[in-house]
C-alpha cells in the first residue's frame, strides 16, 4: 500500500491552489498548441524552459506535464476538423475522424476522441503509478555498464527502428550527439567543438535546437510550400454528445487502445506511431461493421486516440524511472531536470519523491481538466484554427526569438537558432526524423559519462559490457533491433496492403 | 524507384561526409587528457566516424536512385526570400551592428526588430495588409516583451521602445 500512500501524498501537493493553477495553465496552453498545426509540446516546453530559474521544480513539471498531455487532446481536434494533423501521433485519428466530420458527425468524433483520451490517459497514469516503483527497484541494480547499454538500445530503437529509414535516423542521431558535445567537457575540462567561438564554451542550449528545428524549420518549410487557399475547419453540426450506440461501439476500443498504447509507449523505443496504427488495424478487424472503415467508423477514432494518449503516458515511465527520454518532448523535459541540478535516474523517486508523486497526481487532475476543456469548450479551440497563417507564423517567430534571445541576450544564439532552422528545413525536405537530434543531444553526453565510468571500473576493458549479463542482454536486444527493421517494414507493408 | 542517380540526395550524402571531415578536424584539435581512462576526444571520434559512415551510405543511396521525399514540390522562393530577409533584418536590428568603434547599425531593441520580422513573415505567408500586420506585430512584440522581461524576469535588454515601458 506504499504506492497508494505516496500517491495520496502527491495529491496533497498537486491540489494546492498554486499547483492547480499551474496544471490548468499547462493543460490550456497544451490544448492550444496541440490544436494549432505546426506547434508541438517539445517546442513549447523548450520555450518555457527558462522558467526553471524562477519557479520551484514541482510547479515547473506540473506545467510541462500539463502541456504534454494537453497537446495530445488538442491534436485530435485538429485532425478531426481539418485533416491536417496538428501533431504526428494523431495522423491515424484523421483517417476516420475527418470522414465522420464530413458526414456531419464531428461532435461524436470529438466526443469519442476526448473521452477516449481521458479514459486512456487515466489508465496510462494508473500504469505510471504502479509500474514506476518496480522499474526503479529493478534499475537501482544498474551500474554504468548497464546504463550505457540501455542508452545504446534507446538510441538504436528511437532512430533506426522508428521512422522510415535507419540510415537517415542514425545520421540525425549523430548530428544531435555532435551538438551535445559542444562546449567544455565536464570531466577533463577541455573545450570541444567550439571553433574558437566564446559563446559556445558553455555548450549549445537545447532551447536553441528544439525551437530552431520545430519552430523556425517548420515556418521556413510552410513558407516554401505553394500557397493554396486555406482550409476551413469543418463545422460541428451535431451536438458534442455520443448516442447510446456510439458509447456501445467506443468503450471497448478505448480500453483496447489504452492496453496497446501504454506498454509500447513505456518500452525504451517509445513512439506513438506503432500503437496507433496497431490499434486502428485491430479495431478494423474486430469491428461489427468493417465496411464503415474508410467512411468514418467511430471505432477508428476511439481506438487510436486512446492508444495515442496511453502511449504518451507510457513514455513518462522510462523518463521518470530511468532518466531515459524516448521522445523529443521527454528529452526536453529531461533537460529541465538537469537545469534544476536534479539527476534524472532511478534514484529520482527516493531523492525527489514529493516532486515525482506530485507530478503523477497532477496528471490525474490534468486529465479531468482536459475533459472539461475539450468537450464543452471545444468551440473556443476551433476558433483558434481560424487565425490567418500570416499572423500565426509571424507570432510564432516573435516568441521563438524572444525565448532564445532571453537565454543570454546574445545575437550568436539567434544566428544559431536560424541556422538550426535551415537545417530543420532540409531535414524535412529530405525526410530525416528530427526527434533523434534532440535525444542524441541530451542523451549523448549522459551516455559518454556512463561509458567513461564503466571503463574506469573495468580499467579500460570493453569486456565489462559483455560480461555483465544484463548489459549483454541489452546489447543483444540492440543488435536484434538493428536487424529487425527489415522484418518490421515487411510487416508494415503487409498491414498497408491489408488496409487498401 | 529509378536506378538513375539522384543528384539532390547524393549531395546530401556528400554534405554529411564533408561535415564529418570538419568534425574530425575539430576532434583532432582536442588536446588529450593524460589522467582520464577515456579521454575527451574518444566519443567525438566515434561521432566523426559515424557521420562519415552514414554520409557515405546516404551518397550511395543517392547514386542508386535516392529515396522518397518531397522532391516534386515546387518551392515558393519568393516567400522564402521574404522570410529570410525578415530573419536577417531581425539579426541586424535587435542589437545593432558595430565594427570596431563605429556603429554601422544602431541597436533598436527587441520590440521594433520583431515588428519588422513579423511584417516580413506575414508578407511571406501572402498577406497584403502591411498596416494591419505592423500594428498586430507591434502589439504582439510588446506583449511578448512585457511577459518575458517584466513578468518572467528574462533579460531582453533595452531599445527604442523598451525604455518607455
Amino acid at each position: 500500500m506504499d504506492t497508494l500512500g505516496n500517491l495520496m501524498h502527491g495529491f496533497a501537493i498537486a491540489l494546492t491552489p498554486i499547483n492547480l493553477m499551474w496544471c490548468l495553465v499547462g493543460v490550456a496552453v497544451g490544448t492550444a498548441i496541440g490544436v494549432l498545426p505546426g506547434l508541438g509540446p517539445a517546442l513549447t516546453i523548450a520555450l518555457l524552459l527558462p522558467i526553471t530559474t524562477k519557479v520551484d521544480p514541482t510547479a515547473a513539471f506540473i506545467l510541462f506535464a500539463g502541456i504534454y498531455y494537453g497537446a495530445m487532446y488538442g491534436g485530435s481536434t485538429t485532425s478531426i476538423l481539418l485533416n491536417t494533423p496538428g501533431e504526428s501521433a494523431s495522423i491515424v485519428t484523421s483517417l476516420e475522424g475527418n470522414k465522420m466530420a464530413r458526414r456531419g458527425r464531428a461532435g461524436a468524433a470529438l466526443a469519442t476522441a476526448a473521452i477516449g483520451s481521458f479514459v486512456a490517459g487515466t489508465i496510462g497514469t494508473i500504469g505510471i503509478t504502479f509500474v514506476a516503483e518496480p522499474v526503479v527497484n529493478f534499475a537501482l541494480r544498474f551500474g554504468p555498464a548497464e546504463y550505457f547499454s540501455l542508452m545504446i538500445l534507446c538510441f538504436i530503437t528511437v532512430s533506426a527502428v522508428l521512422g522510415n529509414s535507419a540510415v537517415r535516423g542514425l545520421t540525425a542521431l549523430f548530428v544531435g550527439m555532435f551538438l551535445g558535445m559542444i562546449g567544455v567537457d565536464n570531466q577533463s575540462g577541455q573545450l570541444r567543438f567550439t571553433f574558437g567561438i566564446v559563446e559556445l564554451y558553455d555548450g549549445i542550449n537545447v532551447i536553441v535546437v528544439a525551437v530552431g528545428l520545430f519552430a523556425i524549420g517548420e515556418t521556413l518549410w510552410l513558407a516554401a510550400m505553394p500557397k493554396e487557399k486555406e482550409e476551413e475547419p469543418l463545422a460541428i453540426k451535431d451536438s458534442i454528445l455520443m448516442s447510446r450506440e456510439d458509447w456501445r461501439r467506443s468503450w471497448k476500443p478505448w480500453l483496447r487502445g489504452a492496453l496497446i498504447g501504454f506498454p509500447i509507449g513505456a518500452m525504451p523505443a517509445g513512439g506513438a506511431e506503432i500503437p496507433t496504427f496497431l490499434s486502428y488495424s485491430i479495431e478494423k478487424k474486430l469491428s461489427e461493421k468493417p465496411e464503415e472503415f474508410g467512411h468514418g467508423a467511430i471505432e477508428g477514432v476511439a481506438g487510436p486516440e486512446a492508444a495515442n494518449n496511453a502511449s504518451a503516458a507510457g513514455v513518462l515511465v522510462p523518463m521518470l524511472a530511468l532518466g531515459l527520454p524516448t521522445s523529443a518532448t521527454a528529452a526536453v523535459m529531461l533537460s529541465a531536470f538537469q537545469s534544476y541540478g536534479i539527476n534524472p535516474g532511478p534514484q529520482l523517486l527516493s531523492t525527489n519523491g514529493p516532486l515525482i508523486w506530485g507530478l503523477i497526481a497532477s496528471l490525474y487532475i490534468g486529465n479531468v481538466m482536459l475533459l472539461v476543456l475539450n468537450l464543452p469548450l471545444v468551440g473556443l479551440w476551433v476558433k483558434m484554427l481560424k487565425i490567418p497563417a500570416p499572423l500565426m507564423y509571424g507570432g510564432i517567430l516573435i516568441f521563438a526569438t524572444i525565448g532564445t534571445y532571453g537565454i543570454s541576450r546574445s545575437v550568436v544564439d539567434l544566428i544559431l537558432l536560424y541556422t538550426v532552422g535551415v537545417l530543420g528545413f532540409f531535414m524535412r525536405k529530405f525526410d530525416f526524423p528530427t526527434a533523434p537530434v534532440i535525444i542524441g543531444m541530451i542523451l549523448g553526453p549522459l551516455a559518454e559519462m556512463n561509458f567513461r565510468q564503466a571503463m574506469t571500473i573495468s580499467q579500460g576493458s570493453f569486456r565489462i559490457f559483455f560480461e555483465k549479463p544484463l548489459s549483454l542482454f541489452l546489447l543483444t536486444l540492440t543488435a536484434l533491433a538493428l536487424v529487425g527493421p527489415p522484418l518490421l517494414s515487411c510487416a508494415r507493408r503487409r498491414m498497408r496492403t491489408a488496409e487498401a | 524507384m529509378s536506378l538513375r542517380p539522384a543528384l539532390p540526395e547524393t549531395c546530401v550524402g556528400l554534405f554529411m561526409v564533408g561535415f564529418a571531415v570538419v568534425v574530425g578536424a575539430a576532434t583532432a584539435a582536442i588536446p588529450d587528457s593524460l589522467y582520464a581512462r577515456v579521454g575527451p576526444a574518444v566519443i567525438p571520434w566515434v561521432i566523426a566516424a559515424g557521420l562519415a559512415f552514414f554520409g557515405v551510405l546516404l551518397a550511395i543511396q543517392g547514386l542508386r536512385g535516392g529515396w522518397e521525399h518531397e522532391h516534386d514540390t515546387q518551392h515558393d522562393l519568393r516567400s522564402l526570400s521574404w522570410l529570410g530577409a525578415g530573419l536577417l533584418l531581425n539579426l541586424a536590428l535587435i542589437d545593432g551592428i558595430r565594427y570596431g568603434d563605429t556603429t554601422l547599425i544602431p541597436p533598436v531593441g527587441f520590440i521594433l526588430s520583431s515588428t519588422a520580422m513579423f511584417l516580413f513573415t506575414a508578407r511571406a505567408f501572402g498577406s497584403d495588409r502591411p498596416a494591419r500586420d505592423g500594428l498586430i506585430g507591434f502589439a504582439l512584440a510588446i506583449v511578448a516583451y512585457v511577459g518575458f522581461d517584466r513578468v518572467l524576469g528574462y533579460q531582453i535588454g533595452s531599445g527604442l521602445i523598451e525604455r518607455f515601458l
